[in-house]
């Protein structure tokens, strides 16, 4: 029954091509835009570590006065400052915890021609590396002993890897930073997590690898500043010291707590620890912390561009228009058919053959637009770099699971514009078109 | 017979009832749609027309990254370095700032009369930079003078000094001394600064280097150069010589010191390459929004004559009949305009509310403003316009039904 309904179905869309012609066009069109705005939504909303997102949080500390806290609707500075990031690291409350923050060091040239490079780099503690779950190439992370030695060790990502060593492992080998020499004790495999969110902050949410990491312990020690951001609510005096041990803040703080229980008793922790800086007169103001997840903390800095998700909304707009367009072309095709149905429901057609029929119909339509859809979609993928910046349109890419919910979403919603029309088509008395 | 047959075409329509609703409902989504759309392109425009203040032709920017230097070397090597620069051919000014307009990277500070109130007046962008900088730049001095060669010093980024002289924006200066008296008057910069800085010029013009900051109107130039790793130095060019310029400073300084970085993608880079990086998701955005727009409009007239002339083949005995009792053809054609003239009215209305709660929603989620009443009324009209078009084929097809149909026998 299938088959000859669809028999009778193709037959009709061909008696009719630019009806259906214009059917198919409309379908893909709405589909296409909206599958295209759908894949940089889905890169940019991505959840970049899946399985630990809801064990990794960022503390927050009000550190600056209430006037500076009001401009920011009462939320804590979103990194922290040198003095509590060190109280923080002392405590040792987190399973894990780990500070980091950007800095600009350069790579000498391999040979006395050649030009120094510049890397995406940071200063950071040992357990990142395993907190973060990043994969090495060559060897690993540093130990906390380096931390505490303060010692003259890197760990480099792949592209620097193979633009130095060719790839080669380079583990054990030299690399001079800033006239200073380091020892390669890692090199991770490409890490390169999007959103990039262990540094919202200071490179944006999308963009090229860290290639560089040393120790936190060891740039403070060589007055490395940072490269990011760095607010400061009091002009700090002049100098390192003064700077480092302002209310200036400017490190990224990570913790990672497995459960439940240890997130509750990390937020009191955070809350005592505010509390304590209350009652020694450091802060004028109660305790007013924050302890946000990955996810919670991409969704509070708007990482998803308002870009994307204005596009996506307007595109999911045009779908709907383009099906309200759709019902209106397929009643009209539908009821123009009255005599046919007529003749067929007299012959002993049931009306859920009727109904069936034009179901399917529509799927073949549906189907058709969705090809064209998916077609037009890989074009719109080289096109994003139109709208969006070239950071977020090369993360949008067109995988399977984005083929099959094209072609989907054309053929369901076909099906669902179709009901209606095929249940008037349904509805057709026998009598009424035979009688003239 | 009245041109206006609104009776006879309402008690038609109600026997058109799902057509028509989709119609309306087609119409009023694509009201909603476009005025918004409409009004992202008119918002984003705006924002990429904004003035920088500055002369944009003939200007390159070089970002310039000292590898490994001790920062006490870095004033001698930039001095080195403006000094080729200005003598190269071609090359009519250059100076050194840490950011300039459109730059993205910025340093602000609170702006304050009095250095003991927590509350500021204003944050405002500090641009460090010396004497070169208006001429470079091609900023407007509209009232004092310039810095003079001997007040401009090196700075470690880390020290905090306060800076005797500076020149500020015409918008800062009105809302420090909304009097119009800032020229010579004392302002203070951070909020521990020991002494005043001493407005010695107003420019009128000199954006932030963040188009979209509040504060983007307000800036201070300093009279210092910053001994920092990291700056960009801006070239003027002489007029036909920006590209000569682009191949020839990089080489220049790479010559003097090999010892630097220019970043690969913000490097050398000319001011219409900086102002386009700077604007791309909004022009981007005003693309898209026009692409959907033009679609959208095509799609919802297609839809309006695919359906009309369903109806136009449907009514084919009735208008027969019309055409036998006398309605002249110009009575159809009539008819069919005024039907479609009602239904993209019924649209229009649903579609203004439809528009102004997806304009209120963008207002929560993306800080969006009111969408002004000449969206509506353009979207409107546009949709009038196109509804009566996307009838007429239809519409004359049926004007033209020989009066013998009404007693021809027709399969629909």
């Amino acid at each position: 029954m299938f088959t000859y309904h669809l028999r009778l179905g193709l037959r009709s869309l061909r008696r009719n091509p630019v009806l259906t012609m214009l059917m198919v066009l409309t379908i893909s069109v709405g589909v296409a835009s909206s599958m295209t705005t759908y894949a940089v939504f889905r890169a940019t909303s991505h959840n970049p570590i899946p399985h630990k997102s809801s064990q990794l949080f960022v503390p927050q500390i009000d550190n600056v006065d209430e006037t500076a806290t009001a401009e920011n609707d009462g939320e804590p500075p979103d990194m922290m400052s040198y003095t509590d990031a060190m109280a923080l690291m002392q405590a040792r409350r987190a399973k894990l915890q780990t500070a980091l923050y950007p800095i600009d060091i350069s790579v000498a040239p391999s040979n006395t021609s050649g030009l120094p490079l510049r890397e995406i780099s940071y200063a950071t503690y040992a357990n990142t590396f395993p907190m973060f779950d990043i994969p090495f190439l060559y060897g690993s992370g540093w130990s906390t002993a380096d931390d505490e030695a303060r010692a003259a060790v890197v760990v480099i990502n792949r592209a620097l890897n193979d633009r130095l060593f060719g790839g080669a492992n380079s583990v054990g080998r030299d690399i001079v930073l800033d006239n200073r020499t380091y020892r390669i004790v890692g090199v991770m495999d490409g890490w390169n997590p999007q959103p990039l969110f262990y540094d919202v902050k200071n490179v944006g949410a999308f963009g090229s690898a860290a290639q560089i990491f040393i120790p936190f312990t060891r740039a403070v020690d060589l007055h490395i500043p940072t490269s990011g951001a760095n607010l400061c609510n009091t002009t700090p005096g002049s100098g390192w010291d003064a700077w480092l041990h302002s209310d200036c803040t400017w490190i990224a703080y990570w913790v990672e707590l497995p459960d439940e229980t240890s997130a509750t008793a990390y937020r009191d922790y955070l809350h005592a620890y505010a509390a304590e800086q209350q009652r020694a007169g450091r802060f004028r103001w109660p305790p007013n912390i924050r302890l946000r997840n990955v996810m919670q903390w991409l969704d509070y800095k708007h990482v998803v561009p308002a870009e994307s998700k204005i596009s996506l909304l307007v595109s999911v707009g045009f779908l709907l228009i383009c099906l309200v367009n759709t019902v209106g072309l397929l009643l009209a095709k539908f009821l123009r058919r009255a005599p046919e149905i007529g003749v067929r429901r007299a012959l002993g057609a049931p009306r859920n053959a009727i109904y069936e029929q034009f179901l399917i119909e529509a799927g073949a339509v549906g189907l058709a637009g969705g090809m064209l859809g998916l077609l037009m979609t890989g074009a719109g993928m080289f096109e994003l770099g139109l709208i969006f910046e070239p950071q977020i349109a090369r993360l949008a890419t067109l995988d399977a699971s984005l083929v099959a919910l094209t072609l989907c979403v054309a053929v369901l919603a076909t099906v669902m514009a179709a009901l209606y029309p095929a249940w008037r088509a349904a509805m057709v008395q026998p009598a009424w078109q035979l009688k003239s | 017979m009245s041109m206006l047959q609104i009776k006879p075409v309402l008690s038609a329509l109600k026997r058109h009832k799902a057509g028509t609703i989709l119609i309306v409902l087609q119409v009023a989504l694509t009201l909603a749609i476009i005025c918004n759309a409409l009004f992202i392109i008119e918002k984003r425009i705006e924002r990429m027309s904004q003035p920088t203040g500055m002369v944009e032709s003939n200007l390159l920017t070089i970002q310039n990254y000292w590898a490994g230097a001790d920062t006490k070397d870095i004033p001698s090597l930039t001095k080195s370095d403006l000094l080729a620069l200005r003598q190269l051919p071609g090359v009519e000014d250059a100076t050194l700032m840490q950011a300039y307009p459109l730059s993205g990277y910025s340093t602000t500070e609170g702006i304050r009369l009095n250095p003991n109130t927590r509350q500021r007046i204003s944050l405002a962008q500090e641009y460090f930079t010396d004497d070169h900088a208006i001429a470079t730049m091609g900023a407007r001095l509209i009232a004092g003078r310039n810095f003079r060669d001997d007040e401009i010093r090196f700075l470690d980024p880390s020290e905090n000094a306060p800076l005797p002289q500076v020149i500020i924006t015409k918008a800062l200066a009105d809302k420090v001394y909304p009097d119009g008296s800032a020229l010579g008057k004392p302002i203070y910069i951070g909020n521990n600064s020991p002494s005043p800085s001493t407005v010695i010029g107003i420019i009128e013009r000199l954006q932030a280097p963040s188009p979209s900051a509040s504060f983007t109107e307000y800036a201070v130039l300093l009279p210092a150069l910053l001994s920092g790793k990291d700056g960009n130095y801006l070239i003027r060019s002489r007029p036909g010589q920006l590209s000569a310029i682009t191949k020839d400073a990089p080489a220049v300084l790479i010559k003097l010191d090999r010892m630097r970085v220019f970043s690969q993608d913000g490097g050398v880079r000319t001011f219409s390459v900086v102002r386009e990086q700077a604007y791309k998701s909004d022009r981007g955005m005003a693309i898209l929004m026009t692409a959907i727009c033009a679609i959208l409009l095509i799609t919802t007239a297609a839809g309006i004559v695919g359906l009309t002339s369903f109806w136009v083949a449907q009514r084919r005995r009735q208008i027969g009949i019309r055409r036998a009792l006398g309605a002249t053809q110009g009575d159809i054609l009539y008819y069919f305009l005024t039907e479609n003239l009602l239904i993209v009215l019924g649209g229009i209305s649903l579609g203004i509310a439809l528009a102004i709660s997806l304009n209120i929603w963008m207002i929560i989620q993306y800080e969006m403003t009111m969408l002004s009443l000449k969206y509506v009324i353009v979207s409107a009209i546009t949709l009038i316009l196109l509804g009566q078009g996307a009838v007429l084929m239809p519409a004359l097809r049926a004007s033209r039904v020989p009066p013998i149909e009404a007693i021809r026998i027709t399969s629909a």
